[in-house]
């Protein structure tokens, strides 16, 4: 036992002796739900508007007016000329334009055919779609209360409501993905680069020649990086109900444990990655390739997996962190209980145990 | 018998042989020295000895105790420094130590009177990082920490290769101190000059055992005779020699040609001839063979038996 604590204490040792480290294991979630927090985000926001009115009235300065009052427009620049939109746009001035036909209102009441043309940037389709829906949707209210007043008998108005997210919060999103990278980076790859490191320096050599069991040196590598991504978890708990105001709809016990079982996966999955590896920079590499990658691009986290091609939707099945970020989402977002999410910690449980025995079975007592 | 017995010990790494039947004993108060280039084999014998490999046939014994069956005693009654430093660069002197000291289940203090000599060299750095000190401090500190638990054998793989000559000079000492105290050490080395130290070493040369015995006995078995020779142009000279009929392998060795000649051969012939291409200050003596004279004996005669 004595040996064992060695050990760990030698682990912590080398992780806080590495400031850099050290400080990219404890920060990297603060900065990471920061980026997603508030830099990188998909909502669309304070979008430069501009408007062209050939001949303003009543109608047209409405529009203008709700357009403006909203959050996510700002009235940037109000045009002269309909050739001005290529410029503004070329120039990178404005995100979408209105264009409105002229004598507006006059057709509006009259003819019914008023034309008002939406113009937005489609370099980038999503954010274009986005802006274009809200615009429609500012000026169909409009019109409906034009409606409203002139006494239609029949009218639909639809009252849209997101479950779980009524205000449409990135956060709710990210927050589940950024604890499923966060948690596989810490535990997996610095795992695995740990346990190369000592192959690679040729201490593992010496280790080896020695009373000590290679599966004692194996865990007590595994003990410092469950600790940290223990406090990682907590912090990126913390800073998502008190800083991004996402709150713990569900039980957080149920939280934890989904996590544990993620972060025993993660460790497991380092000392299989650790057993192939035999450089710190191969190690890196697997880790980087074959965990990251499919973390970013196949978990759901930013691409929801509905709208992939089967086979990668097939792929997404067995990447780990899909499970995990489904869980959260569930519990954290959701507030369901246990038995909704039966399946997915089945799943992870299954996969934690396969790595461990696929972990321990590679292990070695010898060098080769 | 206490100490290391290898019986016909081989390892092959697909076609190529990398330990071919090599069999030796070495026992307790002896240092048994394994020299050989690069590429000999040396570090494999050792991981099949300290059992990090197994053997493809053969037998061996450590300290009594099987390396197939027994490795896992073996393994603590064993201090063994591998070629390379291994040690934590990024823990301090003292920290490396009191590492490997609890991986042994000991500690510093109770087994401090078996590395004092050596560690006392280090104790003024002991809270310096190991990655900062010098080649030849580097290496106390991995001996320090190969000792104390009390092997009974220490395995040493190139000890002194990337030291200056003053540390592997010290080096040298103390593990004679060692096996004065009773320890079986077994240690290779790529110099050939190191050999002399050695209670009994062994030649060898892809994979195999050329020679097998005292210093003095493999020198004594060199059967040519041997002349240094000395000029102006050492290169020329070199070149010359080689094309000389009489003489069956001239060496560069140090500050002289060590050459090997028929032993019909006329010395002051040689010097007229050396003279006529020109030589000047031609000076030639017969000298006594050296260990790496017969390590070049051997290899050529291998070389030509194959």
């Amino acid at each position: 036992m004595r040996q064992f604590f060695a050990f760990v204490a030698k682990e912590f040792r080398h992780i806080f002796r590495d400031r850099l480290t050290t400080a990219i294991l404890l920060g990297l979630p603060i900065l990471m739900l920061f980026l997603f927090g508030f830099a990188i985000t998909t909502e669309v926001k304070n979008i430069r508007l501009a408007v062209y009115a050939p001949a303003p009235d009543d109608a047209t300065r409405a529009i203008v007016d709700r357009l403006a009052a909203n959050d996510y427009f700002i009235l940037s620049r109000t045009l002269a000329d309909p050739s001005q939109i290529q410029d503004v746009f070329a120039r990178g001035e404005v995100g979408l334009a209105v264009v409105f036909s002229e004598n507006f209102q006059e057709e509006m009441l009259h003819t019914g055919a008023a034309q008002v043309e939406l113009i937005a940037d489609g370099t980038d389709p999503n954010t274009a779609k986005t802006l274009v829906n809200y615009a429609q949707n500012i000026i169909a209210g409009y019109q409906q209360e034009l409606l409203r007043d002139a006494s239609v008998p029949f009218l639909i108005i639809p009252e849209v409501k997101l479950l779980y997210n009524p205000s449409m919060k990135g956060a709710y999103n990210f927050v589940p993905g950024v604890m499923g990278m966060i948690l596989l980076l810490v535990c997996a790859m610095m795992t695995s680069i740990s346990i190369a490191r000592e192959k690679e320096t040729g201490t593992m050599e010496v280790l080896l020649v020695s009373p000590v069991r290679p599966l004692q040196i194996i865990l007590a590598k595994t003990v410092p990086y469950f600790v940290i991504s223990v406090i990682d978890l907590a912090t990126i708990l913390l800073m998502a109900v008190y800083v991004l105001g996402v709150p713990i709809a569900g039980s957080l016990a149920l939280l934890i444990g989904t996590a544990l079982i993620y972060i025993f996966m993660s460790l497991a999955l380092g000392i299989l990655i650790s057993s192939i590896a035999n450089t710190q920079s191969t190690a890196l590499l697997i880790s980087g390739m074959a965990m990251m990658l499919p973390v970013i691009m196949l978990s759901g986290m930013i691409f929801p997996i509905e709208t992939m091609p089967w086979p990668l939707q097939w792929l997404s099945q067995a990447v780990p962190a899909k499970w995990f970020i489904a869980a959260v989402r569930k519990i954290m977002i959701r507030g369901l209980d246990f038995e909704s999410v039966r399946k997915e910690l089945a799943v992870l449980s299954g996969m934690a145990v396969f790595l461990i025995a696929a972990s321990l079975k590679r292990h070695r007592t010898r060098l080769e | 018998m206490p100490g290391i017995q290898a019986q016909n010990i081989s390892k092959r790494w697909g076609a190529l042989a990398a330990v071919d039947d090599v069999s030796f004993d070495a026992g307790p108060g002896q240092v048994f020295g394994i020299l050989g280039p690069d590429g000999a084999g040396k570090t494999t014998l050792f991981r099949i000895l300290t059992t990090l490999l197994l053997p493809d046939s053969g037998q061996a014994a450590v300290d009594d105790l099987d390396v197939r069956r027994d490795f896992r005693k073996i393994r603590s009654r064993v201090g063994y420094m591998p070629g390379r430093f291994s040690l934590y660069q990024d823990l301090t002197v003292e920290e490396n130590l009191n590492f490997y000291a609890s991986v042994f289940g000991t500690t510093i203090a109770e087994n401090y009177h078996l590395i004092k000599d050596i560690y006392q060299q280090i104790e003024p750095f002991r809270d310096r990082r190991a990655g900062a000190l010098s080649g030849g401090m580097k290496q106390k500190l991995a001996l320090s920490c190969a000792l104390i638990h009390k092997p009974a054998v220490l395995f040493l793989d190139e000890p002194t290769t990337g030291v200056d000559a003053v540390s592997r000079r010290e080096l040298w000492e103390m593990l004679l101190k060692l096996r004065d105290q009773g320890l079986c050490i077994a240690v290779s080395t790529p110099y050939m000059d190191e050999a002399a130290m050695c209670d009994r070493v062994a030649l060898m040369m892809q994979g195999r055992f050329m020679a097998l015995d005292t210093p003095a006995s493999i020198t004594r078995g060199f059967k040519h005779r041997l002349l240094a020779i000395r000029g102006d142009r050492m290169p020329a000279l070199l070149r010359e020699l080689r094309a000389l009929p009489g003489v069956l392998a001239c060496h560069a060795f140090g500050d002289s040609h060590h050459v090997t000649v028929a032993d019909d051969l006329d010395v002051a012939a040689l010097a007229r001839t050396l003279a006529e291409s020109g030589h000047k200050g031609v000076e030639i003596a017969p000298v006594a063979p050296g260990i790496e004279d017969c390590f070049m004996a051997l290899a050529r005669d291998g070389g030509e038996a194959k």
